[in-house]
């Protein structure tokens, strides 16, 4: 018998022992995903009410995703995409350069600007949601209105206290000496900045894109705050109108469903390595 | 660093000068870099909150000028019954999913523990619940919470002899069906926290324990488990605090009904905020909710310094 697990699962064999597993791990993906499968089938299917939501393919149909063209569900995917796009655009380049600076310069008040950060993690929108559509609908200084805007909901997704914590973490690992050698070589700082510190970066780029797009794809109380007018609203906060709406049935509402869950989940499958290696830095450190 | 490239440009400079400008050189690049987000970060978390902080002690009028109330709001708060079962309504779903998912994701983690190529594929599948978004997966449990003995999860208990449950159209089970469905949500995440830190337990432990002739139980409870706890503290405070602020859940399943049974803080902020436009009160409520983060932070951090000593 081996021991690399506190339960020693993994070295025992025996039918016994490998229907055990089979059955303990079946039901875990069951469990686990089986909600996502029953939307995926659901929302290919002629389905009208909420009973008729399954784990089985019942008659297949396209019907319901051109019914969501009617009901704007491709305005609000769209409105997504904006928010997302040039959201997380924003997030990462605010991110890289906050990081830059706590990762490989020494000056004084960075213990201040680091708890800073820390607090805004501890400040979640939740708390703050009321005042800040105050703020938005006058910008204190500047007075300007940033409610029924798209700047209203991208601006305040730019600045991540996560986003810049993991990505300071990585570039601390930056070996010092690449760094005096391009200066030794004359590169100003912008140089070194983006031929050196970031192509080295390029696997925390992929942890703080994903973490990123993730967090901006789930907003709801910002876009609900922020869009007043349906015709801003982005998926997420649309699936409400769409529930109570007398005209569709069931399976427009989870066609639209698996319209807002899909790009997070594609996201995720398609750059799981960087996201569970984020998740865990992440989690533990911060 | 900094001094070797001023060194390389400034070779003409008087020594004075050197230093000067090394001085001031280097952190105002440092600042100049940090700017964009620390800009953000004041307009859109710190002027908020110190906003929030302000008008809580107003009555907030739109065209006739705020109204100094003092405490008046917090009073209100306090003494209201809304206020006071929505507040227990939050400690109790914080709670439950917490622990549920906690002993759950530890439960799940030591059962997946272990290097096999199909245990990758059990974790990812396993792990899906965490990156869906909220309003979505929220929209599709409330359609497999459908009441009827025909809804699936009725269905499903069916199978085991269970009778069909009202699920979130009853008094007494809404609040519990939204905790049931955070559970699933936040297990997978805890359990690859866990997953995490049960690569860090000393594997000679083990063979030492076994050697010793210890029983299974035995090494849980006197390895991993003790290896685990600053993980355990960790996602104990980190999930407390973010089931005290839950909100999407609530909104989409029930919307604090039936009958305001499982209205919670935040789904009550909103309502007074933006249906009622009582933002003094709401803001105070903000407030409330803020240090009730705050301790929860400062009491997991003191009782896991005092376990550490």
């Amino acid at each position: 018998m081996r021991f690399d697990s506190a339960l020693g699962l993994e070295s025992r064999k025996g039918p016994l022992a490998v229907g055990g597993k089979v059955l303990i791990y079946g039901f875990m993906v069951v469990v686990f995903t089986g909600p996502l499968v029953g939307l995926l089938v659901s929302a290919f299917s002629k389905t009208l009410d909420p009973t008729s939501f399954s784990l089985w393919p019942d008659d297949f149909t396209l019907e319901n995703f051109v019914q969501a063209k009617e009901k704007n569900v491709y305005l609000y995917l769209l409105n997504s995409f904006i928010v997302v796009g040039f959201g997380l655009l924003l997030q990462m380049l605010v991110s890289v350069f906050a990081a830059y600076s706590l990762a490989r310069k020494k000056f004084r008040g960075m213990t201040f600007v680091l708890l800073l950060m820390l607090t805004t993690m501890m400040l979640p929108e939740e708390i703050i949601a009321i005042p800040l559509s105050l703020v938005l609908a006058d910008m204190p200084l500047l007075h300007v209105n940033l409610i029924g805007t798209y700047a209203g909901m991208i601006l305040p997704v730019g600045a991540w206290g996560f986003s810049i914590l993991v990505m300071t973490e990585f570039m601390k690992e930056v070996p010092v000496e690449l760094e005096e050698a391009a200066r030794i070589d004359g590169a100003g700082e912008m140089r070194i900045f983006a031929t050196i510190i970031l192509p080295l970066c390029r696997p925390a780029l992929g942890v703080i894109g994903v973490f990123g797009f993730t967090m901006i794809w789930d907003q709801y109380l910002l876009p609900l705050i922020v869009a007043p007018e349906s015709s801003m609203w982005t998926l997420p906060i649309a699936l409400r109108s769409l529930r109570s709406d007398e005209e569709v049935g069931i399976g427009v509402l989870l066609a639209a469903s698996l319209l807002a869950l899909l790009p997070s989940i594609i996201a995720f499958l398609a750059f799981q390595r960087q996201f569970m290696r984020g998740l865990t830095s992440g989690a533990i450190k911060g | 660093m900094t001094s070797t490239l001023t060194e390389a440009r400034s070779r003409t400079a008087t020594p004075h000068r050197r230093t000067k400008r090394v001085r001031w050189r280097g952190p105002l690049v440092a600042w100049l870099f940090l700017a964009p987000a620390l800009l953000l970060f004041l307009y859109f978390k710190f002027i908020p909150m110190f906003v929030g902080l302000w008008k809580s002690f107003f009555k907030v009028q739109t065209f006739l000028g705020d109204e100094w109330l003092g405490l008046q709001n917090y009073q209100t708060i306090i003494s209201d019954a809304d206020f006071a079962a929505a507040i227990w309504h939050s400690v109790l779903l914080a709670l439950g999913t917490t622990v549920g998912s906690l002993v759950l994701g530890l439960g799940f983690a030591l059962l997946i523990e272990g290097p096999a190529r199909y245990l990758w594929f059990v974790r990812t599948a396993a792990f899906l619940p965490v990156v869906t978004t909220m309003a979505a997966v929220a929209e599709v449990w409330r359609i497999m919470f459908h009441p009827a003995p025909s809804g699936m999860l009725n269905v499903i208990i069916g199978w085991v002899g269970i009778d069909a449950q009202p699920w979130l159209a009853s008094e007494h089970s809404s609040l519990w069906s939204i905790m049931l469905m955070s559970i699933w949500r936040g297990t997978p995440y805890d359990m690859m926290i866990f997953l995490a830190g049960l690569v860090g337990v000393d594997r000679t432990l083990y063979e030492a324990a076994a050697v010793d002739g210890a029983s299974t139980w035995h090494r849980l409870r006197h390895i991993t488990l003790p290896a685990l706890r600053p993980v355990f503290w960790i996602l104990f405070t980190l999930a407390a605090i973010r089931g005290l602020r839950v909100f999407v859940e609530v909104y989409v399943l029930t919307n604090g009904g039936p009958n305001g049974s499982s209205e919670v803080l935040m789904t009550l902020i909103y309502k007074l905020g933006f249906q009622k436009n009582d933002l003094g009160v709401a803001s105070a409520g903000g407030i409330v909710l803020f240090l009730a983060t705050l301790v929860l932070t400062l009491v997991a951090q003191m009782l896991r310094r005092r376990q550490a000593t």
